[in-house]
């Protein structure tokens, strides 16, 4: 198989120009004769919607939860990046197309980038022409910040809730749509398997989580905005339904995945309290633009928030201030994260269970006051007590790490389309545009881009060559199929009534991966993960306990689901982290480092996407290269010293 | 900590329910209420009985999805989600009943998972700005004074819960409503459909059998998000200014 990127020739601040010119357009009159599936209504999967729609092509819209409202984008709290250089401080959408491909570690595609760059800012107009409610200076303005190390002011945000309102702004252009009839939404369903005929998606089979309804849909195109599968950890800060089934059908259906071992550790979550623990929370990366890491030099055991005070200043470690003096708190996410699990490794970590390290802001209240810090971080400060009961004014945060996003995903060239005609991905469930490492305030800015800006062009040009009568019908005997072995997977998972919960196997699964393929990774580890998981799959399809039945609302019976096709896809990444034996980005090979212990990336063997392709039950997956080409950055190691 | 608690158990929409009494021993303060749920159905199941259902996604008081009535409250004794409410919030030894959400418009599915879709459908009436994707000014072609924009914010980060509906008497939806009609008669870019808007989701909003309002501002008291009152006042501003000014739009709702 050879994997096309379809990249368009020419200079790259061109590239995107001349491509759009080039696509075939679908005559007006004759839009309203396709039918597009966009499965998620996230950022990426609520835009693409509304765009169609907009444009007159009749859409059918799919989310599990019981509104298109409440999709994952939802949580996310810190900001979008957008080239808009509105502060004169020396943005360009060339900075930002270089920021992006140097913090990816240089292992994705420039045009691309360069693209995603580019659209950026029209995202922030029309998210305001919908009345979002970004932050505004006195003049009335909009305002920015810096985020995650940023050298300029790039950041649009709405206070900590920037996903809730980009969100709210692409759900309310979706809810325009339906209104008008060009949408269909369909609540509490979830897609359970992808139909292809002749190579080509045509369409999908549903569950309606209510009623247990099997259904099928057919269209001329499908676009999966499912979003990513960090919960493939158990814990991670990712909404509790947040799962890769979606993907992963399409996976076993013929679509490649890309780089399924990166993903991103974020520093500053809140640690785990106990076993009953169900998910982590994140704290906003601004926190360390004015709060200091460190731990004691000397390890205390079950040091407690409110003793930290008893450590004199001599006796603390700022460990990322002492090693990174340049960037000092604001390393990047990974750098930070690895640093401190390495301190807690040393038996430094404080906190009951020593898998935490502090965050103190009484220098910055001290320097700045307690109002200026409450009107910067009130909010998260606030948060922080509730979950912990602690109070972040008197006492240092505890964080530790946690499974944030994932940069892997469904392989796509640069029209978002996957390999398998007809089916595109967009927003986090693609490979594309983070490389082996996303920078902050770049997810929701993707996620938009992609619907808004690019899937409205690209899928025209596919539905205009393929013509509105190249269309198979749900009676085709390949629905008929898929609706069966749906159905026979569902009666499987009933009938098995072994001793474990789901929930049980999950966690078993998400230690495993958090052990050996989680911040840093070596290849003993990734063998012994490769045993382990095989020995939870096997135990999962002879032990697990789902009760309940088919036809009815059956919350066990989806997560059953979803938690068999991450064991999967647990398995492949852990092949994935086992063939990359370098460091690059968030994937770190204990192997590949430099005498300092910092990532050493290896250039000359792996500046290529792993993208993998199933080969059936019990085969080993097959692994194709698209080899990257730098035209215009040039690969340095990155250096935060 | 132990715990007993009161559940409502209900099959599906159109069986009866009934209260179900669990003795929960394994709590710990540090858990969150759904944490607290999430060990209970984990005996449940090792017990061979039927888990309780419950909406959730987040975890992060952000999306509006987890919707529990926990000794008469919506979302418990604080104000705040119920995913973010935390056990050490109650007593040892204590009884807590939980049940859903209960209104005539948000029909309970099963358990404690009730029917929401009424407030997709108000949004979709006129909970928007009519653009489309592109062709819009420059962002910054729209100034707006902070103190706008700031109102206009806090109008805009109600979270879709329900609470305000469950905690009113009348099951009243006019918090919710009236917080995305002041969002945009608040910013200069919604004022161009200012006037329709507010009469088709005031109508939707009587369509789905929500009741009426009588200023208790007992959705205020109980709402996680801090929705003001003012919000209600605005959009009642608002309608009537609409219902004596309007010619252009047909009452009816839905159009
Ligand atoms: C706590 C947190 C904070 C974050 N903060 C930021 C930030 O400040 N800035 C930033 O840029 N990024 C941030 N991110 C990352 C960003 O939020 C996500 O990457 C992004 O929102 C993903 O959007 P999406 O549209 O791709 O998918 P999602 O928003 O995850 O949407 C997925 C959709 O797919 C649907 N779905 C999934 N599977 C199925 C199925 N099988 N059948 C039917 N429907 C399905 C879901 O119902 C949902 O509608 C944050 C992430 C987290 C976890
Ligand atoms: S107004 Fe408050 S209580 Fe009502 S739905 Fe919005 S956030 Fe929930
Ligand atoms: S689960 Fe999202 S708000 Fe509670």
């Amino acid at each position: 198989m050879k994997l096309e990127s379809k990249t368009p020739e020419g200079p790259l601040a061109e590239k995107w120009t001349k491509h759009k010119f080039n696509l075939k357009l679908v005559n007006p009159a004759n839009k309203r004769k396709y039918e597009v599936i966009v499965v998620g209504t996230g950022l990426a999967g609520a835009s693409a919607a509304a765009s169609l729609a907009e444009l007159g092509y009749n859409v059918k819209s799919f989310c599990f939860q019981d509104s298109p409202r409440r999709a994952h984008s939802i949580a996310a709290q810190g900001g979008i990046n957008a080239a808009k250089n509105y502060q004169n401080d020396g943005d360009s959408v060339y900075r930002l197309f270089y920021d992006t491909v140097k913090g990816g570690d240089y292992r994705s595609r420039e045009a691309n980038v360069y693209r995603l760059a580019e659209v950026s800012v029209n995202i922030i107009d029309q998210c305001v022409a919908q009345g979002v409610p970004f932050a505004r200076e006195y003049g009335g303005l909009l305002a920015n910040r810096s985020f995650g190390g940023a050298q300029v002011s790039r950041t649009f945000y709405a206070r900590g809730q920037t996903g809730q309102q980009l969100l709210l702004g692409a759900y309310s252009a979706l809810n325009r749509q339906i209104a008008n009839g060009k949408v269909k939404v369909y609540n509490r369903t979830e897609m359970l398997d992808l139909v292809v005929v002749d190579g080509k998606a045509r369409g999908i089979v549903t569950r309606d989580l209510v009623t247990g309804k099997i259904e099928a849909h057919s269209a001329h195109a499908v676009l999966l905005c499912t979003g990513g599968y960090g919960n493939v950890f158990y814990l991670s800060t990712n909404a509790k339904g947040s799962n890769v089934t979606a993907a992963w059908r399409a996976h076993k259906k013929g679509a490649l995945f890309g780089n399924p071992c990166f993903t991103q550790i974020h520093p500053t979550c809140i640690p785990v309290s106990g076993d009953h623990q169900s998910k982590l929370t994140l704290m906003s990366e601004s926190l360390r633009n004015d709060g200091r890491v460190w731990v004691p030099k000397i390890a205390h055991k079950g040091l407690k928030a409110k003793e930290a005070a008893s450590i004199p200043e001599a006796d603390r470690d700022y460990f990322l201030e002492r090693k990174y003096p340049s960037f000092g708190n604001l390393v990047p996410r990974d750098v930070a994260s690895r640093n401190g699990k390495m301190v807690c490794d040393e038996g430094r970590g404080v906190g009951a269970t020593g898998l935490a390290v502090f965050l103190d802001f009484a220098d910055a209240i001290k320097r700045d006051g307690h109002d200026v810090i409450s009107a910067k971080y009130g909010n998260l400060f606030d948060m922080y007590k509730q979950i912990t009961g602690d109070d972040p004014y008197k006492m240092p945060m505890m964080i530790f790490p946690a499974v944030h996003y994932t940069m892997g995903g469904l392989w796509v060239d640069y029209n978002l389309m996957t390999n398998v005609p007809g089916l595109y991905a967009l927003g986090e469930a693609n490979f594309s545009d983070h490389g082996a490492n996303r920078l902050g305030a770049s997810a929701l800015m993707q996620g938009l881009a992609d619907g808004y800006f690019v899937i409205p062009y690209t899928v025209g040009d596919y539905l205009a060559h393929i013509g509105w009568n190249d269309k198979v019908s749900t009676d085709h005997p390949a629905f008929k199929e898929a609706i069966e072995a749906v159905n026979s997977r569902t009666q499987k998972l009933l009938s098995i009534k072994g001793k474990k919960t789901v929930d049980e196997l999950h966690r078993e699964l998400g230690l495993t991966m958090w052990e050996y393929c989680g911040m840093s990774r070596n290849a003993e580890g990734l063998k012994t993960a490769k045993k382990k998981i095989q020995e939870i799959k096997n135990e999962f399809w002879q032990n697990v306990n789902v009760l309940g039945g088919a036809n009815e609302l059956n919350s066990e019976l989806e997560k059953a689901g979803r938690v068999a096709d991450f064991i999967e896809l647990g398995e492949l990444m852990v092949e994935d982290a086992l063939m990359r034996s370098e460091s690059c980005g968030g994937h770190f090979r204990e192997e590949s480092q430099t005498p300092e212990g910092e990532a050493l990336r290896k250039d000359d063997d792996f500046a290529f996407v792993s993208a993998w392709e199933y080969k059936g039950e019990g085969q080993a997956e097959e692994m194709h290269k698209e080899e990257l080409k730098f035209e215009y950055v040039k690969l340095t190691q990155r250096s935060y010293k | 900590m132990k715990i007993t608690l009161k559940v409502w158990r209900q099959k599906s929409k159109d069986t009866k329910g009934e209260f179900k009494t669990y003795q929960h021993d394994h709590v710990s303060s540090d858990m969150s209420f759904l944490e607290m749920m999430d060990v209970l159905n984990t005996e449940l199941i090792k017990k061979g009985e039927d888990p309780i259902h419950f909406d959730h996604d987040c975890r992060e008081g952000i999306c509006g999805m987890c919707s529990m009535y926990i000794n008469g409250q919506p979302h418990g004794p604080l104000q705040t989600t119920t995913c973010q409410l935390h056990m050490r919030s109650f007593k040892d030894g204590e009884t807590i009943t939980v049940e859903p959400w209960r209104a005539q418009a948000f029909p309970v599915i099963r358990d404690l998972v009730v029917d929401r879709t009424a407030f997709d459908r108000i949004q979709q009436v006129g909970g928007y700005i009519s653009v489309n994707t592109g062709g819009v000014p420059d962002a910054n072609s729209i100034p707006i004074a902070k103190k706008i924009a700031d109102e206009a914010f806090d109008a805009a980060a109600c979270i879709g819960c329900g609470a305000c509906v469950a905690a009113c008497k009348n099951a009243s939806a006019m918090l919710f409503v009236s917080a995305k009609v002041s969002q945009f008669a608040l910013l200069p870019q919604g004022h161009a459909e200012r006037k329709e808007r507010v009469e088709k989701m005031v109508n939707q909003m009587d369509a789905e059998g929500f009741g009426s309002c009588t200023n208790t501002s007992a959705c205020e008291a109980e709402c996680p998000k801090g929705i003001s009152v003012a919000n209600i006042a605005r959009m009642n501003r608002e309608y009537f200014s609409a219902m004596i000014s309007s010619y252009e739009v047909k009452v009816g709702g839905g159009e």
